[in-house]
């Protein structure tokens, strides 16, 4: 399964990594591409040249310029807060020390919050086959943390499979399924909708399975995001075209976010994320998928990336089946609006009063 | 200012003294605090996977302690209550050991927080002006600020009393006796807070409700004082500083009641979410009973309710609580029992299970034990310093020029 859509995945990250940015998108970023070349190659020179110098040298030299990269991080401002001036510096000095410690040229985006832009998802239940391709290529395209120690590996879509419930003769007289209950008889039903320890680590032969359904979830976005109240630093907040962010710079770790959060949205950086080198998708954004570090909280961002330039998230650009969909929900001919418009939509735990503009919605 | 330099040098002289037994026991702490700091390296140089937290439950023992110590330092309270409200002479004679006590306990919960928080480094980015403060939206800001003003407050009723004590001077009633007072209800305010830290997350519904702040209460004025019991009783011991059987009397009724009432609110929440046995109860069910085969918790929890019935009734049973020899079995009993109960017992099912209904576990690991004695012993480092210092002075051990001391 893993092997079959890590391809599907690829080729939109290589196209990528080549690009930087599609034709689609305009302006924004459309030097970036020319100068990221160059800076790569003038990486790879610089490069080369440490390495006949000698790999002890190299070493001594990259962990001082790592060193002092890393001590300037440490006293720059909340992202929201800095002068255009300092967004800049910041953003060198981040892709200085990601173009190293990855070995390429890495591009850290600052475009903020296009006027006139909400965005808004939907996602249709009954189409969603559970092949989990969207957490694959979420992976891939937000260089989250691979790894295989507990709480190492880091995925931020869940597609949750539950087994469908049925009722059966065979269980007329049972009882309660788990003890304490005075009432005896009239439990036939086979509890559907539970979610056991790594149930959305489902690794099937084929999909959909005929005993499942499935309920993909990751951050909803919410308009009233408790997460943002709870954080006693403001490093995560609401940007204005309504994306949840976190400045991965200023989050001190103490995870009340993660508490906060009714539908387990967001993951903690235990140690500092398993990237491999070569598997590093190097177009990335300040507020999005740039490489974390330990120690700090991350989440889905609606790939910011790709999205503040008018491409679709990864998720909705490989679900095989069409049941993703994303756009502007202040446009009323996007496809979101006119699903708002003419589908049935819910949003999951609405009592909650959270408001995600995450929808999920059947035809 | 010369007087002060005085203090600080008389003081530090008199803390640091002792016989063997003193420095035996220094010198076991030491250890402890000494692996402690490894620990903390550790956890700072390879990052939170040195202990059993996960992104499904982030919480573990580091924040159980501090929100079970929080209660500790809420505890003080039961001694400068009864002191300043009721006039009570034995509590009044020893009303500034239960400041020492507070001031202990909230260094330890301060590193909790430290042992806790992913960035400890980046702790600045909290403070006004240079950082950000999330005032008055985030809980954990208002938790950051009442701990703070406490630690203050304690700081300064104590010290200056002692150091009233120990220059001869009277107390300056007018401004002394206000802050008392504000550190009284004070103490109210910093358990309040932290019950509401965690009880303000409809995400996580077995702590969403709102009995949590008066639960919390309770236990901590169980807890509290029955720690206290055991120091004054060690206290009486080994030093000639004599604490009151009044005192003693006092504190045992108010554990006896205060566990009384946290058990009779423990079972009001068992009745009220088991007898629905919504989704939302899952999380003490895992607690006493274990879900989907899963039940680290159970013994702890068992444990818990006997050691909080049995020692409930011991402190009803008069031979039990009117004997010295036999009192510090209740209070330990009581103090290890809500230890379990607020702490692990209250934080950990809090995840389990997650929003999403995923069921995993928590194990913590060696790195988080030793953090865990570690910052024990450092707690118990200070307190032994301050409680010594604060006997030395109010038995005129150490004065000022030598005078005897006329400060009440």
């Amino acid at each position: 399964m893993t092997h079959e859509e890590t391809p599907s995945a690829d080729p939109a990250r290589e196209q990528e990594a080549e690009r930087a940015v599609p034709p689609a998108s305009a302006d924004p970023a459309a030097s970036a591409p020319r100068a990221s070349r160059r800076d790569f190659l003038k990486a790879g020179g610089m490069l080369s040249l440490s390495s006949l110098m000698g790999t002890a040298a190299l070493m001594v030299q990259s962990d001082n310029a790592r060193a002092a990269i890393e001590w300037a991080e440490h006293f720059q401002k909340n992202y929201r807060l800095m002068t255009p001036q300092e967004k800049a510096e910041a953003r060198a000095r981040l892709e200085r020390r990601y173009s190293q410690e990855y070995g390429r040229k890495v591009n850290v985006d600052t475009t903020d919050a296009q006027p006139g832009v909400l965005m808004g998802y939907a996602l249709n239940v009954r189409k969603c086959i559970g092949c989990r391709r969207c957490v694959h290529a979420c992976v891939a395209e937000n260089n989250q943390s691979r790894g295989s120690r507990p709480g190492e590996k880091i995925e931020w879509i869940q597609v949750l499979r539950m087994e469908r419930g049925e009722f059966a003769k065979e269980k007329m007289n049972q009882g309660y399924p788990e003890g304490l209950g005075i009432q005896v008889g009239g439990n036939a039903y086979t509890p559907a909708g539970e979610v056991l320890e790594g149930q959305y680590r489902y690794e099937p032969a084929a999909v959909p399975e005929k005993d499942a359904t499935y309920m993909p979830i990751a951050c909803m976005q919410c308009e009233k995001p408790p997460c943002v109240k709870v954080c006693p630093v403001r490093t995560t907040y609401r940007e204005p075209d309504g994306v949840v962010v976190i400045d991965y710079n200023w989050c001190i770790g103490c995870r009340m976010c993660m508490g906060a959060c009714p539908y387990w949205a967001r993951r903690f950086n235990v140690n500092n994320p398993v990237l491999p080198k070569e598997e590093i998708n190097p177009v990335t954004h300040y507020l999005g998928n740039r490489p974390r570090m330990r120690g700090v909280v991350e989440k889905c961002h609606w790939c910011l990336q790709r999205t503040r330039h008018g491409r679709y998230p990864a998720c909705v650009e490989v679900c095989p089946v069409g049941a993703r969909k994303f756009g502007n929900l202040l446009d009323p001919e996007s496809e979101v609006s006119l699903i708002l418009a003419r589908k049935n939509v819910f949003r999951l735990k609405a009592e909650l009063n959270t408001f995600p503009k995450f929808f999920y919605f059947y035809d | 200012m010369r007087q002060l330099i005085h203090f600080a040098a008389d003081y530090t002289g008199y803390v640091l003294r002792g016989g063997a037994k003193f420095y035996a026991w220094m010198g076991a702490l030491s250890l402890l605090i000494a692996g402690m700091t490894y620990v903390f390296y550790l956890q700072n140089t390879e990052g939170l996977i040195v202990t059993g937290m996960t992104s499904q439950i982030h919480d573990g023992l580091y924040f159980a302690n501090l929100v079970f110590l929080v209660g500790v330092a809420a505890g003080a309270v039961t001694i400068v209550f009864p002191a300043y409200a009721y006039h009570h002479e034995g509590m009044h004679k020893v009303a500034v050991l239960g400041e020492m006590l507070a001031i202990t306990a909230v260094i330890m919960v301060t590193m909790f927080v430290f042992a806790h928080m992913g960035r400890p480094d980046r702790l600045w980015h909290m403070i006004p002006i240079i950082g950000i403060y999330n005032f008055p939206h985030s809980m954990l800001a208002w938790d950051v600020l009442v701990l703070t003003g406490y630690l203050i407050l304690n700081f300064v009723c104590g010290f200056y009393y002692l150091w009233c004590k120990y220059t001869g001077k009277p107390i300056n009633r007018k401004w002394f006796m206000p802050v008392v007072w504000i550190a009284i209800v004070w103490a109210l305010s910093i358990h309040t807070v932290t019950a509401f830290l965690i009880s303000t997350m409809p995400a996580r519904p077995m702590w969403f409700h709102g009995m949590m702040p008066i639960r919390f209460i309770t236990t901590a004025f169980a807890a509290g004082p029955a720690l206290i019991i055991l120091a004054f009783l060690i206290v009486r011991k080994n030093t000639r500083f004599w604490i009151e059987d009044s005192a003693i009397r006092l504190l045992t009724a108010i554990v006896t009641w205060c566990l009384g009432i946290a058990l009779f609110l423990t079972m009001s929440e068992v009745v009220v979410e088991l007898y629905a046995r919504t989704e939302h109860a899952n999380g003490l069910y895992y607690l006493m009973l274990g879900l989907h085969g899963l039940t680290r918790l159970v013994p702890w929890f068992w444990a818990s309710v006997i050691l909080m019935v049995g020692s409930f009734v011991l402190f009803l049973i008069p031979a039990f609580r009117n004997d010295m020899k036999l009192l510090p079995i209740p209070c330990v009993m009581a103090f290890a029992g809500i230890w379990i109960e607020k702490g692990m017992g209250l934080v950990v099912p809090g995840f389990i299970p997650t929003p999403i209904g995923e069921v995993t576990e928590y194990y913590p690991t060696f790195v988080e034990w030793l953090m865990t004695l570690g910052i024990w012993a450092f707690g118990f480092f200070i307190l032994t310093i301050l409680l010594k210092g604060a006997i030395g002075i109010l038995q005129g051990e150490i004065k000022y020029g030598g005078q005897a001391a006329v400060a009440k």
